[in-house]
């Protein structure tokens, strides 16, 4: 015991004399130059660029499809343009405040949001709208294929309450469940279910993974569920749900949140950037500006990821290297 | 989830009850029995009042409000944050307060990333490469913690890296790193003051409280806005879940050195700046050591809320793989947080016995009795060098700098969790689709159809009653108070449905944690081979284990109640474990040699002498299933969790949202205070 007792006695007091010896030792070898990195730093990038380009902050918003989106922007402007890139993984309300301190050059994927458009492009002015990216966004009721094969009339709303029997939960009370998802997109549903008289109880999934894994289980085990979905969504690849028609939307039709008893609009998804970003002249913000694909081009990198397990990298990478031309038009 | 201090605390408790033989002892028992009856019969008045009263009136007066309706209160919020908002722009305060503390912190953070684990513009490697932070660690841990602690981290920083998460783990460590100092220096001085002062400690616990149960997704928008998008925020919102357990135990170890010590040390003559440097701090070192491994604990726990308003670290692998519903990647970057938990868990523990060793021997040292052996001083300082050579070598070459990409321990295991996870989705669908139909159908609905169809003024009577009979009159008027801001936030039938299902978990977890327990209390191999289990069923982030719950249960409440009971399981059966192991080695003796059955001896003995570690556990066990609320908002759980979570997503809704987490802390200060008033007189008793 004696003698345990005095090794640890000996480190104490040794701490300091060697904790200063391997910080002395430490603090060379950092000063001193050689090895291979200053070689591997100029063969990474081209650094002349880089100069003209700068810092390029996308915020990454959390869905499968945004994170396509930001990610061919990215390393095309990475590659081609020699911008540093940070990724920011923001949700939509936070990512918006970034606009101001120019923490967030671009949102490349914006679903509407007249309350932030409101506050941020219109009154406190540090946002600008950067044009479409392309792609539209479907917003709706939809079942699983088995459903629509199995019972070809329930893609008409007017026939749901028959089937409501089938969707009963143990979460909906007696009714039939209407299953929502992520609270951050916009929902009508409850107004909806109460003005079209269904007999149907909105029962909230709380985020994105709650609402794909149950349609997936649904389509798997041919268990009923009506749920609220959109596209684009890589999830649509693996499972092609059907989209239940509601009565069809009309411009003004969703006036009034209480009374609405029409369809979704269709969105055409577009590109926000900071007001500062815009005026500075990077050829990054050309490039957001420019940038436009297709819903099947965005499911396709959203696939790579979600499905194949790619990196979002190199997801982005194997989609530029298969669309050289769509790329070089972004860069005009 | 507060807190380790009370069970520490308690566990100072009298455990035992002491011998009745004198008569005055025993008509004192005589009146506290006569004492409990007459809480027994309040208690069932009370039950039967709240059933007749909901079979009348069920339904009416619920309070209930609609998704999208707002009250004054919550207007009042959003309010308050948007001139929040505009105030930063043009404040005095934010520009000389606020800002030099967010670009202080985002600037060291920025450079130890620099240093350790990114590169930068102009160099695509970190400073120092992989080959220079292993060696680094390594030789820190040998010097403090020693040889064994040396090859766990080792072992674990390697395994980062294969993993593939090599940058993200050491980002992980530089923000748990700042944090923890942080915390110390705010901390410790906090303890401190509210040690030597009653009344700091007093108006500072329900600050304590509310940091620790206010859900963090309720002020994550708001702290990016005052902090910037950034490791600050983040930083900021760690600090604020795992300051709390460090300035609780501090004030605990310093309020607990033996008063005799310090009468002797002002009989001496010493001021008060002497008794705490010389006598209270160092007298109270190993318990502020557990409140630094604690706040370590707790800062770790955040990593993936952080992620959320792009906090560095491991959190964005985790929520990226949610994201894509890839469980063996989410299992994979968890089990990294594991880790790291344990890494560090272990490491501090070793280090701080060793100082404690270290510092009896330095004063006996100073005698000049023995002289330090000069091996170890030879080991250290080859550590040194060998140290300062692999840095300058992987400052200098790109092998040594950028973690090797093979072997990939990642991927494949990944891959094996995904198909293991299916195979049992695939397996157990149907009994598991029984399961929680049956639970919903037995517990959950009838409960929460009494709590939340009752009536509010029933629910607000029969919850007074119930704190009256079980705690007593300070538990009671704890939960007037708790009541009056709950109905203040204007989401009562909220909270009751929230109240349903968080009770229903906490059964749940109190049967399971007495089967465990108890067998575990019973049995040193038991016990050795399941703790492991609880520990990292504590420690890896609740979201790598929803998407295998969905999968099972469906986005339902029983998901949100699987997922709480999967976190307040293993606290509440380490408790009652402890608390089977403390019952007097004499008395199970005395009843063995009596020829009791081994039911007997768990029914008669064993359990009703550890009776108030078991209402512990409850404590423990609910307030952990509490904080898995916002976690239960995000599958299905409906209730202030989903609010929460909505009012992080949506700005309109940021007020309900703020308010639903402050109806979630004044549920659980209830909740604490009830249980907690509960064990102290059964304690007493």
């Amino acid at each position: 015991m004696k003698k345990w007792i005095d090794k640890r006695g000996g480190a104490g007091r040794l701490k300091n004399s060697a904790l200063a010896a391997v910080f002395m030792t430490g603090l060379l070898g950092l000063t001193a130059c050689g090895g291979d990195i200053s070689a591997a730093g100029s063969s990474g990038g081209a650094s002349g660029a880089a100069a003209a380009c700068g810092t390029f902050n996308v915020a990454v918003n959390p869905w499968v499809g945004y994170e396509a989106d930001a990610y061919v922007v990215g390393t095309v402007a990475k590659q081609k343009l020699g911008c540093t890139v940070n990724y920011k993984t923001l949700k939509e309300e936070v990512a918006w405040q970034g606009f101001g301190s120019g923490e967030v050059d671009t949102v490349l994927e914006n679903w509407g949001h007249p309350e932030l458009t409101d506050k941020y492009i219109t009154k406190d002015k540090t946002a600008v709208d950067a044009g479409q990216t392309g792609n539209t966004g479907v917003i709706g009721w939809f079942v699983p294929p088995w459903m629509a094969k199995q019972y070809p009339d329930i893609t008409d709303y007017k026939n749901l309450n028959k089937y409501a029997d089938l969707f009963k939960t143990s979460e909906s009370g007696g009714k039939g469940q209407l299953l929502d998802g992520d609270p951050s997109y916009v929902t009508n549903d409850e107004a909806l279910v109460k003005n079209l008289n269904l007999n149907f109880k909105v029962v909230y999934a709380g985020s994105e993974p709650a609402l794909i894994q149950a349609f997936r289980q649904a389509e798997q085990n041919h268990t009923p569920l009506i749920g609220y979905f959109y596209e684009p969504q890589w999830f649509l690849n693996e499972v092609p749900l059907v989209k239940v028609n509601l009565p069809a939307y009309t411009a003004g039709c969703d006036a009034d949140a209480a009374k609405v008893a029409c369809d979704y609009p269709k969105y055409d998804l577009n590109k926000i950037v900071s007001s500062k970003f815009a005026s500075s002249g990077s050829p990054a913000y050309k490039l957001v500006k420019n940038f436009n694909w297709t819903n099947a081009d965005q499911n396709a990198v959203a696939g790579y990821i979600a499905k194949d397990n790619m990196s979002p990298e190199a997801a982005a990478k194997k989609w530029i290297d298969a669309n050289p031309d769509k790329v070089a038009a972004w860069l005009k | 989830m507060s807190t380790v201090t009370s069970a520490r605390e308690r566990k100072a408790g009298p455990a035992v009850k002491p011998p009745a033989s004198s008569t005055e002892a025993r008509s004192a028992s005589v009146l506290s029995t006569l004492r409990r009856q007459w809480r027994r019969t309040l208690l069932v008045a009370v039950v039967l009042l709240w059933v007749v009263l909901w079979a009348v009136l069920h339904g009416t007066q619920t309070l209930e409000i609609g998704g999208a309706d707002k009250t004054d209160v919550h207007l009042w919020l959003n309010s308050v944050r948007d001139a929040f908002d505009s105030a930063r722009t043009n404040s005095a305060f934010f520009e000389y307060v606020v800002q030099p503390i967010t670009d202080g912190v985002n600037g060291l953070v920025t450079f130890l990333q620099s240093l350790f684990s990114q590169g930068t513009a102009t160099r695509p490697v970190p400073q120092v490469g992989w080959l220079g932070v292993v060696a680094l660690l390594a030789w820190l841990t040998f010097t403090f913690a020693g040889i064994r602690s040396m090859i766990l981290v080792a072992v674990c920083v390697l395994l980062f890296g294969f993993f593939g998460y090599w940058q993200q783990s050491i980002d992980t460590l530089i923000v748990t790193f700042v944090t923890v100092v942080l915390c110390a220096v705010v901390g410790l001085p906090l303890g401190i003051w509210m040690a030597r002062s009653k009344r700091a400690s007093s108006v500072l616990t329900p600050v304590l409280d509310l940091m620790q149960t206010l859900p963090s997704f309720a002020y994550l928008a708001p702290l990016a806005l005052v902090f910037g998008i950034g490791p600050a925020a983040a930083i900021v919102t760690t600090i604020i879940y795992s300051l709390p357990p460090l300035v609780r135990i501090t004030e605990h170890g310093i309020r607990n050195v033996s008063p005799t010590t310090l009468e002797a040390v002002t009989s001496m003559g010493g001021t008060a700046w002497q008794t705490l440097v010389k006598v209270q701090l160092p007298m109270a070192r190993r318990t502020i050591v557990v409140g630094i491994n604690q706040c370590t604990m707790a800062a770790l726990s955040m990593a993936t809320i952080a992620a959320l308003i792009n906090g560095p670290g491991l959190g964005q692998p985790v929520l990226q793989s949610l994201q894509s519903l890839d469980v063996g990647g989410a299992f994979v970057s968890g089990l990294a947080i594991v880790l790291m938990a344990v890494m560090l868990d272990r490491t501090t523990t070793a280090a701080s016995e060793r100082s404690v060793v270290a510092a009896r021997f330095q004063k006996r040292s100073r005698s000049g009795l023995m002289p330090g052996p000069k091996r170890r001083v030879t080991i250290v300082t080859i550590g040194a060098v060998l140290a300062g050579v692999a840095v300058y070598l992987s400052h200098s070459y790109l092998a040594l700098a950028q973690f090797p990409a093979s072997p990939d321990l990642g991927s494949p295991l990944a891959s094996a969790v995904s198909n293991a996870t299916q195979w049992v989705v695939n397996t157990f669908a149907g009994f598991t689709g029984w399961l929680k139909d049956t639970v919903t159908a037995a517990l959950v609905d009838p409960l929460q159809s009494l709590l939340a169809q009752a009536p509010w003024w029933v629910m607000v009577i029969v919850l007074l009653g119930v704190a009256l009979a079980l705690g007593g009159l300070r538990a009671a008027a704890v939960t007037v108070v708790c009541e009056a801001v709950i109905l203040g936030t204007g989401l009562w039938n909220e909270s009751m449905k929230t109240l349903a299902t968080t009770l229903v978990a906490t059964l749940l977890v109190i049967v399971a944690a007495m089967a465990l327990g108890v067998w575990m209390g019973r049995s040193k191999i038991v016990d050795s081979a399941i703790r492991p289990i609880l520990d990292a069923l504590q420690t890896i982030p609740s979201f790598v284990y929803l998407v295998p719950a969905l999968a099972l249960f469906g986005p339902t409440r029983f998901t949100a109640i699987i997922a709480a009971f999967c976190y307040g399981v293993p606290i509440a059966t380490k408790l009652v474990a402890d608390g089977i192991r403390g019952v007097s080695p004499v008395t199970v003796e005395a009843s063995e040699s009596m020829g009791t059955t081994s039911w007997q001896m768990i029914s008669k003995v064993q359990l009703p002498m550890s009776r108030s570690a078991v209402v512990l556990a409850a404590n423990q066990g609910l307030l952990y299933v509490l904080s898995m609320v916002v976690v239960g908002g995000l599958v299905g759980g409906g209730g202030l969790g989903y609010l929460v979570v909505a009012g992080f997503s949506q700005s309109q809704l940021f007020g309900k949202g703020l308010a639903a987490g402050i109806a979630i802390t004044a549920l659980g200060v209830m909740l604490d205070r009830i249980t907690k008033y509960t064990a102290a007189r059964l304690g007493r008793d």
